[in-house]
């Protein structure tokens, strides 16, 4: 344990309104702790700068999967397991649940969060791909009000976000939709399980008439922040899947993402493997 | 000798403590007053100290603090050379050496305080290739930065090219590897100078750290005691390390007159102990149209870190395996360890095999296809028979069967019928599929007359209630040593297992048996224990008290009477070579060691060319180990060392920034996990050793040596690469493929 | 200086007793286990959550105790390796262990002891691929994995319940 373990406060407010009232006092003072995953990690290695935490453990209003008519609605203290335990999830958001399966390992699903996953924010993350791919909301809350907003543009720049000091997430809402769309997720990390992804494709595309009516393409790990590949997306949408409109996408893909070599992998590894990715899930649309 | 016990597998000894968590590791010993020690450690690679400066904030007079001024003997870790200080004083020669010791009762300020002391360093010129050292770029260590070289020389490589239709080169190379037992180091020591010095600790050779811990605080070895905790893997990572731990914790100890426990981290355990060699071996082979070997000529270098610590014995392993077990008549290896600015590198299963075999047994697949063989056919064409000799002239004196294991090994894997299947399968298939095999030999025990300088003792003592109680410094490390001894011992005694009781090893309690490191502790001190045990019986036979024949109830009373009587009961048994091994140290030739062990293993792999990712899906382990004494313990160690060396071929990629490991972090140093590791199929085959307790030859190491080269012998098989490096990761594949498709095009 | 703040108190339950400790909020529950608790069964593997050595059950669910803060074991019920025996009597996982030869060094075994109970309460009838899954967070690098597999198939025999299809 390499911090100072007396300098460190973590605070568990009873409800929602303590909670966000304390955010409101002191903004940027507290940073919101979840499941732990990500900040006990930094913590124990003497990387985590900020000393105040307020625990969301007793909130109740963060938890809970909602299946409704049109959506459904995640609690931002929603567990991996949580997910991987939900038979809607498994059968109309498999891209989450394979995300959810993915992530660390079992113990880590059952304490790791999707609220937490949004807000660490780490480019490498398994869940956001997923989200992006299924056009997800989030509700942001404080105590001025509450907001939706599309978690496509929540991240501006490496860790940072569209939220301010005083707000929490609260939930996350992904649209049902009514006709199923084929759908890819492929993790691809250092080893076959309990890994950080060197390279994360999720894709879901709507066919007709052999014709990619809409589709929809997320990277992680290829860029600062889990990326929305839109050129790419363009490029495809409405055309058919020929080889060399495939061609024409890896090569669009190429130029939309920007890899890097960090101690994990090689900007051209993940350049290459991210190309790939994208050709398997298109050579599988067509057949 | 009734076999009840031995070639059956019994309960392991301390099983049942360890599946409960009633098993006591250092860190989990704790004392009233303890206090906790944090080692503060360089962050350049070379350089000269200047200053240590104490920053503001910390309460320093609580502290205990020791430099290298306040060690009472020699400021040397006692091991081959004595090169290595224990702190460092004047200069620095690698990142995370250890300079300064704090202790202090709240471990949470101690960190702190590790962190506010600054060392001031006027840096110097570093070295951290095996090329840079070779070529002298800067002098780091003597007056060429060579440890330790080695010449074996058989027959006339030189006059020998001339028969030779083909000559095959090749580089192989090897990265470094961490042992990652999953214990981290840590020891607890009480010293001063009227007592003595004490501790209790995660290690492998409590009589290598004695010997350290007399040197630096300048006492004999009465008045140095030193304890095996229950320890939680070693691998090799804790047979010297552990001297280091222990006279810091002991310093600490000497000076505030508290117990200290010091414990590391993953990181600090990482970044500062031991890891394997890296090397670099260059091969020249000679060989007949029809694949006969008639050459070779081998150049082998390790890399020994910044001091030469356990290198000369380590590459003294690697030379004498480098050739493989075949017959060539004419060989010369010439070998050296040298010196880097890294953490030194040490012990670690398989001590210089694994990498000069992965050298060979890569070098003859690419000698197959140059003379248009299978890999299969130019290994029958070579193999070592009995009455043969090896690199080193040792005449091979037991019916060795390569064949016979090749042949087994290639049953179990369905070999040939995987081979031409994926042959028609592979084009056009994303995931391509490849078998491939290794051949090769470990020799057991120490090499040359290193047994006859240990002079190992095992001693027996019986107790009135007829419980009999084995004194080893052997150290049960998981590898079964508890539980092995009891059998043994059981068996030579006719008594139950039960009545068995190895004693804890404690130096001043236990005599020498030796390391436990070398594949030798079921082996050579195993034997000891057999004797020892004996010893006992013979001493109640002799007097009277026993018949030759005996129940356990007769044994049991005459162990009562014996005592009543007559006093202790024990009995010592000390190491005898086995006759005519000779062994020249100035010519290294000769008998290397007392037996090997053979072994054949095939992997198969699924390279995946999407994600370029090469799994191990399946792996069969052929050996000949003379006796298995423990059925489950035996297959236990091969696929536990299988999966080591799994990790090694395709995982466990060092990433070095200036001598110091970047990844330092079980997130980032790939292990394989229960998701990554194939069924690990394991076939003993026994011919039994003389000289081995029932026959038994050591097995520790040997599944360190064989899956790396089988592993990208397959790959190749896969795809066609000839890969010469390890690790092979997917970016590397990547690279690879990459190449090749732009050459064929 | 810095600034220190205070220790809490926290309620539990662990294998079946209840307990009540002082630590500070963010101490690892692991660290509450070992010193403030006693309970040194439980180990510190890499404190990064990746090797499972730190395994527990908190609320039935399998969690890295290195990861949890203090703060969240208050009110809930944690079972650590010294409360998977019922005394004397082992559980069938820790008895299948003994038989396989499932432990080494033994310093993996108490987190994979518990992710083995983990696993079996999750599916009965593990399939080997559920297996590998199951035990994936606890690494072990004595054994190779083989005979911790054997173990968790002999600990369902022995529990009575096997998977036919099961190689």
């Amino acid at each position: 344990m390499r911090a100072y373990l007396p300098g460190y406060d973590l605070h568990a407010p009873a409800n929602l309104s303590e909670t966000l009232d304390l955010l409101a006092r002191e903004p940027g003072v507290w940073q919101p702790f979840a499941g732990g995953t990500d900040l006990m990690v930094l913590l124990e290695a003497g990387k985590l700068p900020h000393k105040r935490f307020v625990s969301l453990a007793n909130l109740a209003e963060l938890r809970g999967i909602e299946v409704r008519h049109n959506d459904v609605i995640l609690g931002a203290l929603t567990t991996y397991s949580d997910v991987l335990r939900n038979s809607v999830l498994e059968t109309e958001f498999p891209l989450l649940c394979s995300a959810a399966r993915e992530t660390g390992s079992i113990a880590t699903q059952n304490r790791g969060t999707l609220g937490g996953n949004i807000i660490n924010a780490s480019p490498a993350a398994d869940s956001p791909p997923a989200l992006l791919v299924y056009d997800a909301e989030i509700e942001l809350i404080s105590a001025r009000g509450s907001r939706w907003i599309p978690y496509h543009g929540f991240h501006t720049g490496y860790k940072k976000m569209m939220l301010a000091p005083d707000e929490l997430l609260l939930r996350i809402r992904v649209p049902r939709r009514t006709i199923p769309w084929r759908q890819y997720y492929r993790k691809v990390g250092t080893r076959k399980a309990q890994a950080i992804s060197k390279v994360c494709f999720a894709g879901a595309a709507l066919m007709e008439n052999g014709a990619v009516r809409d589709i929809r393409i997320a990277l992680g790990s290829i860029a600062p922040i889990v990326l929305r590949a839109v050129k790419t997306e363009d490029a495809l949408r409405g055309g058919k899947l020929t080889p060399e409109n495939i061609a024409v996408a890896r090569d669009i893909l190429a130029r939309e993402i920007s890899p890097i070599d960090d101690i994990r992998s090689t900007a051209r590894y993940r350049l290459r493997v991210a190309q790939n990715l994208l050709e398997e899930f298109l050579s599988q649309l067509v057949r | 000798m009734e076999e009840k016990y031995f070639g059956h597998s019994v309960l392991r000894k301390e099983g049942r403590s360890k599946v409960t968590g009633r098993a006591k590791y250092v860190d989990d010993i704790a004392f009233p007053d303890m206090i906790y020690g944090a080692t503060v450690r360089s962050s350049v690679a070379r350089g000269r100290i200047k200053a240590i400066r104490y920053g503001d904030g910390i309460p320093w007079k609580e502290f205990t603090i020791v430099t290298a001024a306040d060690i009472p003997g020699k400021n040397e870790i006692a091991l081959m050379l004595h090169d290595q200080p224990c702190l460092a004083s004047e200069v620095i020669n690698h990142p995370e050496e250890p300079i300064v010791l704090l202790a202090h009762p709240d471990k949470y300020l101690l960190e702190e305080a590790r962190r506010a002391v600054q060392i001031e360093v006027e840096p110097l010129p570093a070295i951290f290739t095996i090329e840079d050292s070779l070529a002298k770029r800067v002098i780091i260590s003597g007056e060429d930065n060579v440890f330790k070289s080695f010449l074996v020389d058989k027959g006339d490589v030189d006059a020998a090219w001339a028969s030779a239709d083909v000559i095959v080169e090749g580089e192989y190379r090897t990265g470094a590897q961490e042992q990652l037992y999953i214990e981290n180091q840590g020891m607890v020591a009480i010293a001063n100078p009227t007592d003595g010095v004490m501790v209790c600790g995660s290690l492998q050779c409590p009589y290598y750290v004695q010997k350290a811990l007399m040197l630096v605080f300048d006492l004999p070895a009465n008045k140095i005691r030193v304890v095996q905790a229950e320890t939680g893997g070693g691998f090799g990572g804790k047979e010297e390390y552990p001297s280091m731990i222990a006279a810091h914790a002991s310093l600490l100890a000497w000076k505030s007159g508290k117990r200290v426990k010091i414990i590391y981290d993953r990181a600090e355990d990482m970044v500062a102990t031991t890891k394997r060699h890296p090397s670099r071996t260059r091969h020249r082979t000679g060989v007949t149209r029809d694949g006969k070997l008639v050459a070779m000529d081998i150049d082998l270098v390790i890399d020994g870190g910044a001091y030469a610590t356990l290198s000369s014995v380590v590459l003294s392993r690697a030379t004498i395996h480098a050739a493989g077990p075949y017959a060539c008549p004419n060989v010369r290896i010439r070998s050296q360890a040298v010196a880097t600015n890294a953490p030194p590198h040490g012990a670690f299963r398989g001590f210089g095999a694994p990498q000069s075999i992965f050298a060979i047994e890569r070098h003859m697949d690419q000698i197959a296809r140059a003379v248009n063989l299978t890999p299969e056919e130019l290994r029958r064409r070579n193999f070592l028979h009995k009455d043969q000799t090896t690199a080193t002239g040792q005449i091979i004196h037991e019916a060795v069967n390569y064949e016979g294991l090749l042949d087994r090994a290639f049953r179990e894997s369905d070999y040939h019928a995987k081979r031409e299947r994926f042959a028609r399968e592979n084009p056009g298939a994303t995931v391509k599929r490849g078998i491939g095999f290794a051949s090769f030999m470990h020799g057991a025990g120490f090499t040359g007359s290193g047994e006859v300088y240990l002079a190992s003792v095992v001693e027996a003592e019986a107790t009135s209630e007829g419980v009999v109680r084995i004194l080893a410094a052997s150290t049960e490390i998981g590898q079964g040593t508890n539980t092995v001894f009891s059998q043994i011992a059981a068996d030579a005694l006719g008594i139950s297992f039960d009545r068995i009781e190895i004693a804890q090893p404690d130096t001043g309690a236990v005599p020498n048996s030796g390391p436990t490191v070398a594949s030798r502790t079921s082996m050579v001190v195993g034997k000891l224990v057999e004797e020892a045990a004996l010893g006992i019986k013979h001493t109640l036979v002799e007097s009277g008290l026993l018949c030759d024949a005996c129940t356990e109830d007769e044994f049991v009373r005459a162990c009562g009477r014996y005592i009543e009587t007559r006093g202790p009961l024990r009995s010592r048994s000390q190491y005898e070579p086995p006759p005519g091994l000779l062994w020249d140290d100035s010519t290294y030739s000769g008998d290397a060691y007392g037996t090997y062990a053979w072994a054949v293993y095939v992997a198969e792999v699924a390279v995946d060319t999407t994600t370029f990712e090469a799994l191990v899906t399946d792996f069969v382990a052929v050996q000949e180990v003379g006796k298995v004494i423990h059925p489950v313990l035996a297959a236990g160690q091969i696929e536990g060392g299988v999966a080591q060396a799994i990790g090694m071929s395709l995982y466990e990629n060092v990433v070095w920034c200036e001598g110091r490991m970047a990844n330092g972090q079980m997130t980032n140093y790939i292990m394989p996990t229960a998701a990554d590791i194939p069924p690990i199929r394991v076939f003993f085959e026994e011919h039994p050793y003389p000289f081995g307790p029932g026959g038994a030859k050591g097995i520790g190491e040997l599944p360190m040596d064989g899956p790396a080269p089988a592993i990208v012998n397959a790959i190749e098989n896969a795809t066609g690469l000839s890969l010469h490096e390890i690790p092979v990761t997917p970016e590397v594949l990547m690279e690879a493929m990459t190449e090749k498709v732009v050459a064929n095009d | 200086m810095i600034e220190a703040v205070g220790k809490i108190e926290i309620k539990c339950t662990v294998n079946g007793e209840h307990r009540q400790v002082h630590a500070y909020p963010m101490a690892r529950l692991l660290d509450v286990i070992r010193e403030e608790m006693h309970l040194t069964g439980t180990k510190e593997g890499c404190g990064e959550g990746e090797c499972g050595a730190c395994a527990v059950l908190m609320n039935g669910a399998i969690v890295n105790s290195c990861l949890v803060p203090a703060i969240e074991a208050d009110g809930n019920e944690i079972r650590t390796i010294e409360g998977i025996a019922s005394g004397a009597q082992l559980h069938d996982v820790q008895e299948a262990f003994l038989e396989c030869g499932g432990a080494q060094c033994g310093i993996c075994t108490p987190g994979m002891v518990i992710a083995a109970v983990a696993l079996i309460q999750r599916h009965p009838y593990p399939s080997d691929a559920e297996i590998r899954e199951g035990l994936a967070g606890n690494l072990c690098r004595c054994t190779g994995y083989q005979k911790i597999f054997s173990a968790v198939v002999r600990a369902c025999q022995i529990a009575g319940k096997t998977s036919p299809e099961y190689r």
